[in-house]
């Protein structure tokens, strides 16, 4: 990314999208609009003073939704390019409330709440769509109850709940605890508004709000309309401490997810979804399994698959390497059901065909390989460009073209196409680099020629 | 301090507070003050951004009108931001390599959040330190070097003849090397290719068809590369034909040796007559299958994944797959039974493959490797894993997916061309990842099953990634390298043992007879400054640009004097 970021030859316009591409190979015209960031982007330096200070809170959909961000945000800690956006939606100050924090806490001068979206003219010899995939819903498969249990995640979310920048900071805490933790911190808060005002009254008045309640019980004070109010605070005041100190309680007791099982095949190679199969997950669960086993020795990891599909370049070797060293079991078999067991731990039904069984296991959490679906709007976006989509809405290319659509000029790379791994879409982005460049160079040495 | 150069040295610091990244948790008076009491430090500013556009300025200003001949930015990661202060310093007409750059935000007010004053203090001696070193920088300047526009491609496969004619399409003039009499490759063994099951045969007349009209292509058959001398844009390569030897000036280098089917007679009684490879199927499918086979057995992962290759092969089960089909084109009685561990048919083409196979009729049977299958004279008896019983097939004829497996010449092309293998001697790309294309040498690419085996369809996105890669430096017409290299400082401690010339990964040293004897020559243009060579240089002769023994001397010495 910094690479793309600092490249005399890139010009990057993100937070931007294509609205209209005319002409042939050689010779297009492409209108962009870039959307209005609301900051500017020259001045801003990422510093994220503003994001500290926004006093709205939305779920971060970089972390899945896994811990919150601010309305003035960047997307992520490394993005490029660094500077942050506000998000309309939510900026109180640009719905039309008083606000402004972010403006007054920047000091590059940099938020701009006046940008307005600005629509540029390109003049390109090709073009490549890069726009990737899009994860499949495992909540349109009910008998893996993804929105029931907390602790039935997608390998994505799990990704983020390992990494160190995530919403974790790397720890295995599973989703139902965190949800406690949650809890726990708001009835913090809340506890923390009614005690100042408990206080007040008890300067007042010089006595516990303990004492007086007592008494009050005991209807000492009967017509004292300012003591009723604080008798009926005192009352709210314990009904959030008391499940607040239950919940702590419970709490203690909390350790991080330890029983982990990755179902591969979600959504993939599942005639009710996508029959095909979408190559990397196999890996992605493996390559979980052990950065959760570094972690934490204790992990012990259940991989459920029709196959182990590790067929790059070190991957065999790194699954074995998995199941010798970092306490992986893989087991051959699909699982049938996940059910909600006792403490929120979710109970796999499968069957382990090698043995020829139908098992029941309880974990701690679960972990689903979901497929590789073609990205929302990629049928619009082929509309746009005039290229054919597959049956399955990835865009299509042939055998000995791998990487040229049905549109000459235009090419694609990466998941846009067809699921693949990491080092096959950077190979294939080379590719439509090396397939641009021969356009480029030909419509270059064309017009040389007719000015000749 | 040593004592050269002393009189006119002016550094200028500049401390950046990153907002209140680094600002919250130091205490920049502190720091600003101590800054002003190291020795030849004339300027000290604070900036609230050094990196902001009024950071810039500040800086450039402060070059000019304070006469600052070294500049040192204590702010973020060099990572992020090095080029940029370099850039400004030049601008400012300062040369670029007389600065120097102190992370006191990652390695200070980051990780010592909680310890204000341990963290100022570390700030202190990273700032002393860093100015330690700036006061004996010396200035720097960018490498030149031309590079011959003309490609090497070495392998007249798929791979090879995708980016012989890629590169030429963009007006380069490419050498593709052969050594078999015809181009082709494997392809020229192959029946048909799934998953479109295209002639192969039609594929490489269309290719070499194409080759041969492309006038900037030379084509060398029955021809070998037998000698490599040069780095990126000036190669110069030996290339044996039939008719003699050729030196030819290259710019580039593509590897695009590709890969061999193993086989050997240890596996299953292998006897190339009834228990056959899928690369012989492939010929007995080419010739017409013989109307009396009528019951195929195929056994995949045989001689990978086991001890000896622990390697997945990646495209036998596809091949397997597709074999299977056209055996039942042409015999449409014939019983096909696949016994497999993983069936491989990763993605979506694949898949479709795997499953319209099975409709086909196609028999798929589990085996677990601790019980691998016996193969006996008429038939295979093997233990289905998923019924739990050994079932007896009968067998005709018995196709084993062997793995592919690196060249047997691959360790010379190796050696000639200074990459390395992988440790089942495979091509070791620059990295898995992020450089499948490249080797860590600059000016040699990669692509192909020379790498690690790969279906038709990548390895024509490789054949035309590794064009793309390749033709970055030819685009440049020359190379422009970071003077921070390895130089021979002192000539005469070399004894030119080559130690250093063994462990460079860059291929960036060589051992020259000079009138002194012989002594290391460092190849500028190859170098990354990794400083692998100067540190194993127990005759302290090598030494890095801006990493001098000196300079790094300072730093320690610096770090160790204490208030």
């Amino acid at each position: 990314m910094l690479d793309v970021g600092r490249h005399p030859n890139i010009s990057l316009l993100a937070y931007s999208e294509v609205e209209k591409i005319e002409g042939q190979a050689g010779d297009f015209k492409v209108t962009v609009r870039r959307k209005a960031r609301f900051v500017d982007e020259d001045k801003c330096t990422g510093c994220g003073a503003c994001a500290e200070k926004c006093p709205v809170s939305v779920p971060n959909a970089f972390n899945q939704g896994l811990g919150t961000r601010g309305a003035v945000y960047s997307y992520f800690a490394q993005g490029i390019p660094s500077t942050h956006t506000i998000d309309p939606t939510h900026c109180r100050q640009l719905k039309g409330k008083k606000c402004g924090i972010c403006a007054k806490t920047c000091q590059a001068d940099a938020i701009d709440f006046e940008q307005e979206d600005r629509v540029i003219p390109l003049d390109v010899g090709a073009v490549i769509i890069a726009v990737g995939y899009d994860i499949f819903d495992p909540a349109q498969i009910s008998e893996y109850r993804f929105n029931e249990i907390p602790n039935v995640v997608t390998a994505i979310e799990f990704e983020r709940l390992l990494s160190a920048s995530g919403p974790t900071e790397g720890h295995l805490d599973r989703p139902s605890d965190l949800a406690v933790r949650a809890e726990i911190e708001s009835l913090e808060k809340k506890a923390k508004k009614s005690l100042r005002m408990l206080e007040k009254l008890e300067k007042k008045y010089e006595e516990t709000s303990d004492q007086f309640y007592k008494k009050y019980q005991d209807g000492q004070y009967p017509d004292d309309k300012d003591r009723t109010k604080w008798a009926e605070r005192y009352a709210s005041h314990l009904a959030v401490i008391e499940p607040l100190e239950a919940l702590k309680k419970k709490a203690e007791s909390f350790t991080h997810a330890k029983r982990l099982a990755f179902i591969q095949c979600v959504g993939s190679r599942d005639f009710r979804f996508y029959p095909f199969c979408s190559g990397y997950c196999c890996m992605h669960s493996i390559k979980e399994a052990i950065v959760a086993h570094e972690h934490e020795p204790e992990t012990t990891s259940f991989i459920f698959g029709m196959d182990i599909r590790a067929v790059g370049k070190g991957f065999e070797e790194y699954k074995v390497r998995g199941g010798n060293k970092s306490n992986i079991t893989y087991v051959r078999g699909r699982v049938g059901e996940i059910m909600e067991g006792p403490n929120h731990n979710p109970v796999v039904t499968y069957e382990d065909t090698r043995e020829r069984m139908v098992k029941s296991q309880e974990f701690d959490m679960v972990i689903l390989a979901t497929a590789c679906a073609p990205t929302q709007g990629i049928v619009e976006l082929a509309g746009l460009f005039g290229v054919e989509l597959d049956e399955y809405n990835f865009i299509k290319t042939s055998f000995l073209s791998p990487v040229d659509t049905s549109v000459p000029g235009i090419f694609v790379c990466g998941c846009a196409t067809a699921p693949m791994d990491v080092p096959e879409s950077v190979a294939q982005a080379s590719s439509t680099a090396q397939r641009a460049a021969e356009i480029v160079f030909q419509s270059h040495s064309e017009k040389e020629k007719i000015v000749a | 301090m040593p004592e050269k150069k002393d009189n006119d040295i002016r550094i200028g610091v500049f401390i950046c507070h990153c907002g209140s990244n680094i600002a919250g948790y130091l205490d920049m008076e502190a720091l600003g003050d101590y800054t002003e009491t190291l020795p030849h430090v004339t300027f000290v500013q604070r900036n609230l951004y050094s990196c902001s556009e009024g950071g810039i300025n500040q800086i450039k200003e402060a070059i000019k009108e304070q006469n600052l001949n070294r500049v040192v930015v204590s702010s973020c990661s060099p990572r992020t931001h090095e080029p940029l202060f370099r850039s400004s310093c030049e601008e400012a007409g300062l040369n670029r390599y007389l600065f120097e750059m102190v992370n006191i935000r990652d390695q200070c007010s980051w990780v010592h959040m909680q310890e204000k004053e341990d963290g100022t203090a570390k700030a202190k001696d990273l700032i002393r330190m860093g100015v330690a070193k700036a006061a004996l920088l010396e200035p720097q300047e960018p490498i030149l070097s031309g590079v011959q526009t003309r490609v090497l491609v070495i392998g007249g496969g798929i791979s090879g003849m995708t980016s012989a004619i890629s590169l030429a399409n963009r007006g380069y003039e490419v050498v593709l090397v052969e050594k078999e009499e015809r181009l082709g490759g494997m392809l020229n063994r192959l029946y048909k290719l799934g998953p479109t099951m295209m002639d192969a045969g039609d594929l490489v007349e269309e290719r070499i068809k194409a080759i041969s009209q492309n006038e900037k292509i030379t084509v060398f058959t029955g021809a070998r590369v037998t000698a490599v001398q040069g780095f990126i844009g000036k190669f110069q390569v030996d290339v044996e034909t039939g008719t003699g030897i050729k030196n030819i000036d290259i710019g580039v280098i593509l590897v695009a040796t590709g890969a061999r089917v193993f086989a050997s007679e240890d596996l299953y009684g292998y006897d190339g007559k009834r228990i056959v490879t899928q690369l012989e199927m492939e010929q007995l499918l080419k010739n017409g299958l013989n109307p009396d086979i009528k019951n195929v057995v195929m056994i995949q992962c045989a001689g990978s994944r086991d001890e000896q290759r622990p390697y997945c092969s990646r495209i036998c089960c596809q091949i397997a797959v597709k074999n299977a089909m056209l055996i039942r084109e042409q015999n449409s009685e014939a019983k096909v039974s696949i016994l497999y561990r993983d069936m491989q048919m990763y993605g979506v083409e694949n898949e479709e493959m795997f499953r319209a196979s099975k409709a086909k009729g196609i028999r798929y049977i589990n085996y677990d490797p601790a019980r691998p299958p016996q193969v006996e004279p008429d038939r295979v008896i093997v233990y289905h894993a998923l019924l739990g019983r050994e079932i007896d097939l009968t067998a005709d004829l018995v196709v084993l997916s062997t793995p592919m497996a690196a060249q047997e010449d691959a360790n010379t092309v190796s050696q000639l061309l200074r990459v390395p293998v992988d440790e089942n001697g495979f091509f070791l790309e620059g990295h898995v990842k992020l450089k499948p294309l490249d080797f860590a040498t600059d000016g040699v690419f990669l692509c192909g099953s020379a790498r690690f085996p790969s279906n038709i369809r990548e390895v024509v996105a490789q054949g035309l990634g590794a064009a793309s890669r390749a033709s970055i430096p030819l685009s440049k017409e020359f190379i422009e390298v970071e003077p921070i290299i390895s130089v021979l400082a002192d000539v005469d401690a070399c004894r030119g043992c080559g130690l250093c010339v063994a462990l460079c990964p860059y291929g960036a040293l060589e051992i020259q007879d000079t009138e002194k004897g012989r002594k290391v020559h460092v190849i500028d243009v190859a170098c990354k400054g990794c400083g692998i060579c100067a540190a194993t240089c127990y005759q302290h002769a090598l030494e890095i640009n801006s990493y001098t023994e000196e300079q790094i001397d300072a730093q320690i010495n610096a770090f160790l004097e204490t208030d």
